[in-house]
Formats: structure tokens, C-alpha cells, sequence
């Protein structure tokens, strides 16, 4: 038992001091009929090799989206990311650490928090971000939960361009914390009239950008209708790369930006763990869930780091906390950080440029594909393709011939059985374009 | 202005006293913002991208973001300052009460990390990732197993949001009843996500007291039950590092007037392997996989809060879950019963895999040692401080002790202080003023990595400090930490005008201005 440091003889003096005469003894308080006799006749102690050899027996049946043309996106995408960024948030002294509420020995973590909440709050173009949510999922129910209490109303309008994993977590919260979610239909195409869906008692209409679909919005004009409405309006972004060459929600008006910060530092990893982006405007601060580094001065006058504000959370303030939130995504977060840090202005930049033209060469070549239709007029990187047959079955075909053609709008709206949805990135290559174009022409002949 | 005079004038504000030339002291080393290091570099080489017709329409981004530029050097030279200001458990012992920060074995990390687990999308084809649903069966398996309950939520990504899970199935299981009950009860030791999630989820919170022995009140409790009681949110050991020895007769009393047995399992780590919740009547249970097994806590995440659930919840469980199907694992994603979905996609992957890898290279064996080593740990602490410490409560303990702060009564040392004293000593205090239901509350959770010497060397310098406090030596405490990168911060400056984010320096004069 590798982990363990504790021999017996040392357990035996351990005892002796406590005057205990053995561990079992220990357990007194538990119940003697709800106590095992002895260890469950389950597997029992494994050395590293074995392990490792069982669990890369699992990993091998699974088809890793860097060993074929891959084209997955609808909300988790797969970028490149350097290696100092794994190198950098495996260090100890970050792996290992708890939240940081002891700041003198926390300052590391801190200081890393606080650039992030910069980083987020400058990307969004947001005045203050959050120290990170579980994932843009649950952090734009969240957002829907504050603009509530902002308003003190209770209905959110939510956009059918929203992700609909978005959607769904959303309308949980509501059917248990008991506000309204008014779901807009899906709208592949785009067009929709959200205002005509807002009334006296909406909190905040919740759109995506891009949307679902791919289509890139301008809410500017959303915006202002819903403050005239004395709504909120909550931008969701499901691929925060996109936001190195879209316009950012604050500067359209945006209230609260709930988005996944998968994309920058964060590997795919079957959907988790990712990390949810908080951001929204200073003066409705005191109103946002999850933790918050701040900066402050020491006992020296020298510049430092704290958590703050954390009479909203629920160590301090119980049951009247803005949410119930505890652990988030720190070390997601941190990665986030990092690989921010490195492409800086100008490769964030580029990287979102590279992301489009690639995704620009993509449906070029689709839309020369018979049987193949690009729906949108704008996209980022991912858009919606009609086929002329199901979507599923020509993704499962494709699959077994080593390209993973991207995702099935029917996976979640089992009435769109011909809408695919596809994505680009900057680990595309042109060769994976053709390939794909190929085997598709192929699947719809 | 260079990036030397910039973090010098960033970080000494007038009136700190200098003691060396740089303002670094040996190994540590003083760092400035990312943000005042802008030189318009980048740590990137991205290749020129193709031309093409741009298709992003009006909504296109104009001006600066205001990112700053630096090379990858900087980059790496940067994080690795800033993780030396960190407290980690690699570094020593961290006793934590209620967090249970173990070591954090690294070939999880590796295996987390093989392109297998690490580099699928979570909407592939479920046909190329067999693999992955395996391993989260195979992890419910063992959570089942080890708890004794029929099912498993897997998609909770924390111990707050696994709360959410268990009781809004509770709160699914009564309606489906055409049952609204209205309370819940929770003892008034419980951690704070407790009440959150309870009013989080429609209900209002009543505490129930505890009693002299640390425990949940009987009696109280038997007066509060009614029929418009939901449940009960009981942490079992209870925060004051104590088993409830009447549980069974708790869950009965819950049972009775049909609300249901919600338990935190934060402290799951003193009883895994030899007890299992569902012996002691619990309904629903979450289980902090960053805790009881050992995924790395991160810095503050992410965790993965799993929650077991009876039979009478199971129905009610949140999207997704991994069956059995004739074509191998399948994901079930909607069901009419389910109280919906809680979480993008499946779930915290990558905390899965390392807390297979952690339960399978212990087994069965190893997580008996496990519990009874934390458990031995924590009393043996208790045995070696209660001479100069004031235990709450009597032992035995489980995997965490209590102390309040009578035996720094009249001292002038409040436990804040004796907590930063401990930390110039090289040590990671413990919890701090939690639970509330005693004074000055000090929880020290070992875990059961700790090796003997390791607890002994720890022994004796709390020891030291408890008697330099009684020795009057209160100017010691007051001051510390002296020997951290920064001194005590101002928490009450913060708060009271937050500063949240950088900002160039102009702006921060035209606000000045304002």
C-alpha cells in the first residue's frame, strides 16, 4: 500500500498513546450492525503497473480525436495547447493546494485567479469576472439566477440558438428554485423574436454567440430592447477562441456573460472537467455567484492578494447565499491563464483568424459536396450542414471509416435528423478537409 | 518603463520596510502582474492563415483587447514564481479539517492524461468511446459497491452541486408522491453549502442544535419532524469530527413522517471500506471524489461530487447516465422521470479516471488501511495535543479532531493568530472558526498520509506554540506570519472598495479623479 506511510509496529505505538487497544476500537461510536467485519470481498490492492495496464486497456477501445480528421464541436473543441501549460499546472504547489483562504501561503494561486478575472473580464469586454464556474452550462443557469435577484423577477427567456445542454440545465434550476424558462424553438436558420416573448415579470433574455447553429449576432439592438423592458440580457459563449475575432458581448450591451473556457488550456476529456467564465458589470458585483480574488495590501503596505467579498458565499452566509457553490474549476482556470498568457494579444488574435479560415476552407469544400448544404451566412468556426440523409447514421458510417464528421443536431432535437454540425480548428489540416469531403461524398451518394 | 522599476514601484508601497535590494529574499521571489509585462511578444507560433472570404459578418471585433504579450520564458518563469507562494500538500502537511487533503498519487495524473481518456469529445459517436463509458461504469461500480446503494448520479461536478443533485431528486421522489413539503432540516455544525443548496432548491432551513456531546439532538430533531419536513442534511462523522451514534435511529425518525435521509459525504474518508451509508439509512449521498479519492484539489477545483441514491430516488436521477445495451455501453440522455440534467455533457471525466485509478490501487484492503489510518492519524493527534489543547468534545474521534480556543483564554491570542503562527513554522493551518457550534473552533484533519514522524514533528511545534501563547508571548502571534511572501493582508480594505481586475495605470487615475 504504496500510499501509506503508517507501519504496524508504529500503528501499535500510535495506539498505545491513545490508549486505544485497537483501530476497530476506534469505531465504537458506528453502530455495530452497520459496521463490516472486515474489508468488502472486493478487488483488492494493485500495484501501479497493474493499474495502468487495466485502465490503458479502456482508454485503447476509445477512438482520441488526434489520431483521426476530427470535426466535433456544439460546445467543446479541440485546440492545440502548448506544452508548458500541463507542464506549468501540474507543479505541486498548484496541483496540490486547497482554495486559497489562507492568502499568505496562497499568493500563487491568487495572483493567478486575479489575472484570470482580468483576462476573462478583457476577452468579453466585461468590467469584472468571477474566479470560474463548473462550466459554461451551469454558469449560464447561474447567470439566469442572478439577473432573477437583479430584477427581482422571474422569467428567462432562452434563445433556441442557446446550447441546449444550456437550455436543459437551466430549466432544472427553474423547475426546482422555481422560476419560469420560456424556450424559444430551436432555430437553425436563425430569426427569432425574443422580444415578442418578454413580459413585466422577465429577469433576462439568454442568447449565445455565436449561436448553437454557428451564426454570429449582433444583440446590440436586443440589448437595448431588453433594458427599455427592465430586462436583463445574458450572453452565453460556448467557444471562448471566437471571441478573438467577434465583437465581445459587453460592447453590445451585454448584462452577464456565462461562457465555457474549454477552448483556451483545456483539453477535451470527454466533457470534463471544462470551466465556466463569469463576467458582468461592476456595479452588479455584489449580486455574482462564486468565488472572487481581489487585490489588497499587507501588513508591510506591500501589494497582495485575498478572496473577497465573501459575504455572498455560502461559508458566511448560509442560506442566503448567492449560490451554493464551493469548489469550481481552479486549476481549469489556471490553465486558462496560461495558455492565455502565452498567445497574448496578438496570438489570441490569430488564433481565432486561423480557427475561421479554416473553418471558411471547410465549408467551401462542403458546400461543393452533392447532397450537402452550409446553412449559415456567418460562423466562427462551426456551422450547420443539411444532408440529404440523416445526419446519424452518415456520422456512424464515417466513423467506422476513421473520421469523426462532427455532431448530429438530432442528438439533441431528434425532428433535425438532416443537420450536422461542423467544426474547424487550427489543428485541421487540409488534408483532413479532403478526406472528409470525400468520405461524405461518398456516404450520401 | 522597465519591468524592473514597474514591479518595484507595483509592489512597495511607501513606508515598507526594504530589506534587500530587489525587494526578493533567497528563493523568494517577487512577481508582478502579467499585465505590466506587456511587450508585444507572444508565446505562440501560429502560421499565417489562409485567405479566405471572412464570413463573420457586422459583429466583428474592432480595437485592442488589451491582452499583454510575452514569450514563452516569461510565461514559465511567471507561473513557477507564483506556484512557490503557494502551501501545497506536496510540500507538507495539510490539515484541513473537512477538506481531507491526501497525497495526490501522480500516475492518476498520468493516466487522466492518456489521448484515450483525454482527447475524446464528449459527442463522438458512443461507438468510439466504449472505453470511457466503461470506466465511468466501472467507477459506479465501486461507488455502489462501497456505499451499498443501488444507484449512482455520476454527472455532479462538485460536493455543493451533488447537494443540488440529492435533493432535488428528493424533492422529485415527493412530488411524484403529490407531495410539496417545505423544510428541511440541518444541524447547525453543517457545512454552509448545505443550507445554500436547501434554499437553492425551494426550501426553507431549520437548524437543529446540537448537543453537549457534539451530536445531533434527538430530541430536538424529534420535535422538528413534521410532515412538512423534506429531509434531513446530516453530515456523517458530523464536522466535529464525530460519528452520530444514533443515526439509525435518526434515519428512522426521518423515515417515519416520510421525509428522507439526505447525508453529506464530505468526511466519507473516515469510514470508506468499513462502513457503508446505506447500513445507516441513508437516502442520498455525495461523495467528493477530490476528497475520499484523491483527485487533486487544484487550488479551488475541479472536484466531482457522484451522489448515491436509493432505491426510492434512484427513478429520479439527472441525464445522463451509461447502461448496459446490446451494442455494448449506451448513454441514456433523456427520461421522462429524471429530474433533468444538471451538468454539460457526462460529467468530470478526467476526475473519474484518477479516482478509479485510486480506488483500484487500493482495493477492497487498501481502503479498509485507508479509513483506519485516517482515523488512527486524527486520535492520535487528539492523544498527543490534549495536553496543551483543548479538545471539544471526548474521544475517540474520527478522521478529523476539534479544538476550541479555551486554552487560549486570557492569552490574548485568538485562534487566528495561533493558526498564522503555525504557518511561519512551515506548516498549512487548519480549519479555522468552522464548525460554528464551538469557540474558536481549530479542526485538524490529518488524512492518512501523513506518515508518524511527520505527525510527531507537527505534534510538538503545536504543542511549543500553545505554550508560548500561555506564556504570555502574545506579540509572537500577532505578528505572524512574518516569513510568508506577504504578511497578513487587509481582507476589510478589499472587501470594502474591491479591486477585481488590472487596469492600465491611466484608467486607475481617471477613477482616482472621480
Amino acid at each position: 500500500m504504496r500510499y501509506l506511510p503508517l507501519t504496524d509496529a508504529e500503528r501499535r505505538q500510535m495506539l498505545q498513546v491513545i490508549g486505544a487497544p485497537s483501530v476497530e476500537a476506534l469505531f465504537r461510536d458506528v453502530p455495530e450492525e452497520a459496521r463490516l467485519p472486515g474489508p468488502l470481498d472486493l478487488p483488492k490492492v494493485m500495484g501501479e503497473l497493474e493499474v495502468e495496464r487495466a485502465l490503458t486497456a479502456m482508454a485503447a477501445k476509445n477512438v482520441p480525436a488526434g489520431s483521426v480528421p476530427f470535426f466535433c464541436g456544439a460546445g467543446a473543441y479541440r485546440h492545440h495547447v502548448p506544452a508548458a501549460v500541463d507542464h506549468l499546472i501540474q507543479r505541486g504547489e498548484f496541483l496540490t493546494s486547497y482554495t486559497p483562504y489562507q492568502p499568505e501561503v496562497s499568493q500563487g494561486t491568487l495572483q493567478a485567479l486575479f489575472e484570470f478575472q482580468t483576462q476573462v473580464a478583457l476577452i468579453t469586454g466585461m468590467e469584472v469576472a468571477n474566479a470560474s464556474m463548473y462550466d459554461g452550462a451551469t454558469a449560464t443557469a447561474e447567470a439566469v439566477m442572478m439577473a432573477n435577484r437583479l430584477t427581482r423577477r422571474g422569467k428567462a427567456i432562452l434563445s433556441g440558438g442557446l446550447h441546449p445542454h444550456y437550455r436543459e440545465i437551466t430549466a432544472t434550476h427553474g423547475r426546482f428554485t422555481g422560476f419560469e424558462t420560456v424556450l424559444a424553438p430551436a432555430a437553425p436558420e436563425g430569426g427569432e423574436d425574443l422580444m415578442g416573448l418578454v413580459d413585466a415579470n422577465t429577469s433576462c433574455v439568454v442568447v449565445q454567440n455565436p449561436d448553437f447553429f454557428g451564426h454570429v449576432r449582433d444583440y446590440a439592438a436586443l440589448a437595448e430592447a431588453c433594458h427599455r423592458a427592465g430586462a436583463l440580457l445574458v450572453v452565453a459563449v460556448t467557444e471562448p477562441v471566437s471571441l478573438g475575432i467577434i465583437a465581445p458581448p459587453g460592447e453590445m450591451g451585454a448584462d452577464i456573460v456565462a461562457a465555457e473556457g474549454q477552448g483556451i488550456g483545456v483539453g477535451l476529456n470527454f466533457g470534463g472537467p471544462y470551466v465556466g467564465l463569469f463576467a458582468t458589470r461592476e456595479k452588479f458585483v455584489r449580486q455574482m455567484p462564486g468565488r472572487i480574488a481581489g487585490e489588497t495590501v499587507d501588513a508591510d503596505g506591500r501589494r497582495g492578494w485575498v478572496l473577497t467579498l465573501s459575504t455572498r458565499e455560502q461559508h458566511i452566509r448560509r442560506e442566503k447565499a448567492t449560490s451554493n457553490i464551493c469548489t469550481n474549476s481552479g486549476l481549469c482556470a489556471l490553465a486558462f491563464t496560461i495558455h492565455m498568457a502565452l498567445l497574448g494579444e496578438a496570438g489570441f488574435t490569430r488564433l481565432a483568424e486561423l480557427n475561421h479560415a479554416r473553418a471558411v476552407q471547410l465549408a467551401e469544400r462542403l458546400a461543393a459536396v452533392p447532397g450537402a448544404t452550409v446553412l449559415n451566412e456567418t460562423f466562427f468556426n462551426e456551422f450547420t450542414v443539411r444532408l440529404a440523409k440523416p445526419a446519424a447514421p452518415i456520422v456512424e458510417r464515417l466513423a467506422k471509416k476513421g473520421v469523426l464528421a462532427g455532431v448530429p443536431v438530432s442528438r439533441f432535437y431528434p425532428k433535425a435528423k438532416d443537420l450536422l454540425l461542423v467544426a474547424a480548428t487550427e489543428t485541421t489540416t487540409e488534408d483532413d478537409i479532403e478526406i472528409f469531403a470525400t468520405k461524405l461524398t461518398e456516404a450520401l451518394r | 518603463m522597465s519591468e524592473w522599476s514597474r514591479a518595484a514601484s507595483g509592489f512597495r508601497a511607501s513606508g515598507a520596510e526594504a530589506e534587500t535590494i530587489s525587494g526578493n529574499r533567497g528563493l523568494q521571489i517577487e512577481e508582478n502582474l502579467l499585465f505590466e509585462k506587456d511587450g508585444g511578444r507572444s508565446g505562440v507560433d501560429l502560421p499565417e492563415p489562409p485567405k479566405v472570404r471572412e464570413r463573420i459578418g457586422a459583429a466583428r471585433r474592432k480595437g485592442r483587447i488589451g491582452l499583454p504579450g510575452v514569450s514563452e520564458p516569461q510565461v514559465v518563469r511567471h507561473f513557477t514564481r507564483l506556484s512557490q507562494k503557494n502551501y501545497s500538500i506536496d510540500t507538507g502537511l495539510y490539515p484541513l479539517g473537512s477538506c481531507t487533503m491526501k497525497h495526490n498519487p501522480r500516475l492518476n495524473e498520468k493516466l487522466a492524461r492518456l489521448p484515450g481518456f483525454a482527447d475524446i469529445h464528449p459527442l463522438q459517436p458512443v461507438s468510439t468511446v466504449q472505453g470511457a463509458l466503461e470506466l465511468i461504469d466501472r467507477l459506479a461500480w465501486w461507488l455502489k459497491a462501497l456505499t451499498g446503494m443501488p444507484a449512482v448520479a455520476m454527472s455532479p461536478a462538485a460536493g455543493a452541486h451533488g447537494e443540488l443533485c440529492g435533493i432535488m431528486a428528493i424533492r422529485a421522489a415527493l412530488e411524484a408522491r403529490g407531495e410539496r413539503r417545505q423544510k428541511i432540516l440541518v444541524p447547525e455544525s453543517a457545512h454552509g453549502t448545505n443550507p445554500a443548496t436547501a434554499a437553492a432548491c425551494g426550501y426553507t432551513v431549520e437548524a437543529i442544535p446540537a448537543d453537549e456531546r457534539g451530536r445531533v439532538d434527538l430530541a430536538a430533531l424529534e420535535a422538528k419532524l413534521a410532515p412538512d419536513v423534506a429531509a434531513i442534511m446530516l453530515t456523517n462523522p458530523n464536522t466535529c469530527g464525530l460519528f452520530e451514534p444514533d443515526v439509525l435511529r435518526i434515519a428512522e425518525a426521518v423515515h417515519r413522517v416520510g421525509a428522507f435521509f439526505y447525508c453529506d459525504g464530505a468526511n466519507f474518508n473516515a469510514i470508506v471500506g468499513r462502513v457503508r451509508p446505506a447500513d445507516l439509512g441513508v437516502d442520498a449521498m455525495h461523495i467528493n471524489l477530490h476528497k475520499t479519492f484523491s483527485t487533486p484539489h487544484g487550488g479551488g477545483g475541479p472536484g466531482a461530487g457522484p451522489v448515491v441514491l436509493s432505491e426510492a430516488l434512484a427513478p429520479f436521477a439527472p441525464v445522463p447516465w451509461v447502461v448496459h445495451g446490446k451494442k455494448g455501453f449506451e448513454l441514456v440522455e433523456k427520461d421522462k422521470r429524471s429530474l433533468g440534467r444538471l451538468k454539460g455533457f457526462h460529467g468530470q471525466m478526467g476526475m473519474f479516471v484518477r479516482a478509479l485509478a485510486y480506488i483500484m490501487s487500493h482495493g477492497a484492503d487498501g481502503l479498509w488501511q485507508v479509513s483506519g489510518d485516517a482515523v488512527l492519524n486524527a486520535n492520535y493527534l487528539l492523544a498527543r495535543l490534549r495536553g496543551e489543547l483543548t479538545p471539544s468534545f471526548e474521544g475517540p474521534c474520527m478522521h478529523e479532531v476539534l479544538f476550541d480556543d479555551r486554552f487560549l483564554k486570557d492569552t490574548g491570542v485568538q485562534t487566528l493568530d495561533f493558526a498564522k503562527a503555525l504557518i511561519d513554522e512551515g506548516y498549512h493551518p487548519m480549519t479555522m472558526y468552522f464548525p460554528l457550534v464551538v469557540h474558536g473552533a481549530l479542526l485538524v484533519e490529518p488524512t492518512e498520509t501523513e506518515s508518524k514522524d511527520s505527525l510527531d514533528r507537527f505534534a510538538d511545534v503545536v504543542l511549543a506554540l500553545a505554550r508560548r501563547a500561555k506564556a504570555g508571548d502574545a506579540e509572537h502571534f500577532k505578528a505572524a506570519p512574518r516569513f510568508t511572501p506577504r504578511r497578513r493582508l487587509d481582507e476589510t480594505a478589499a472587501a470594502r472598495k474591491p479591486v477585481l481586475r488590472w487596469r492600465p495605470a491611466k484608467s486607475e487615475k481617471a477613477e482616482a479623479a472621480e
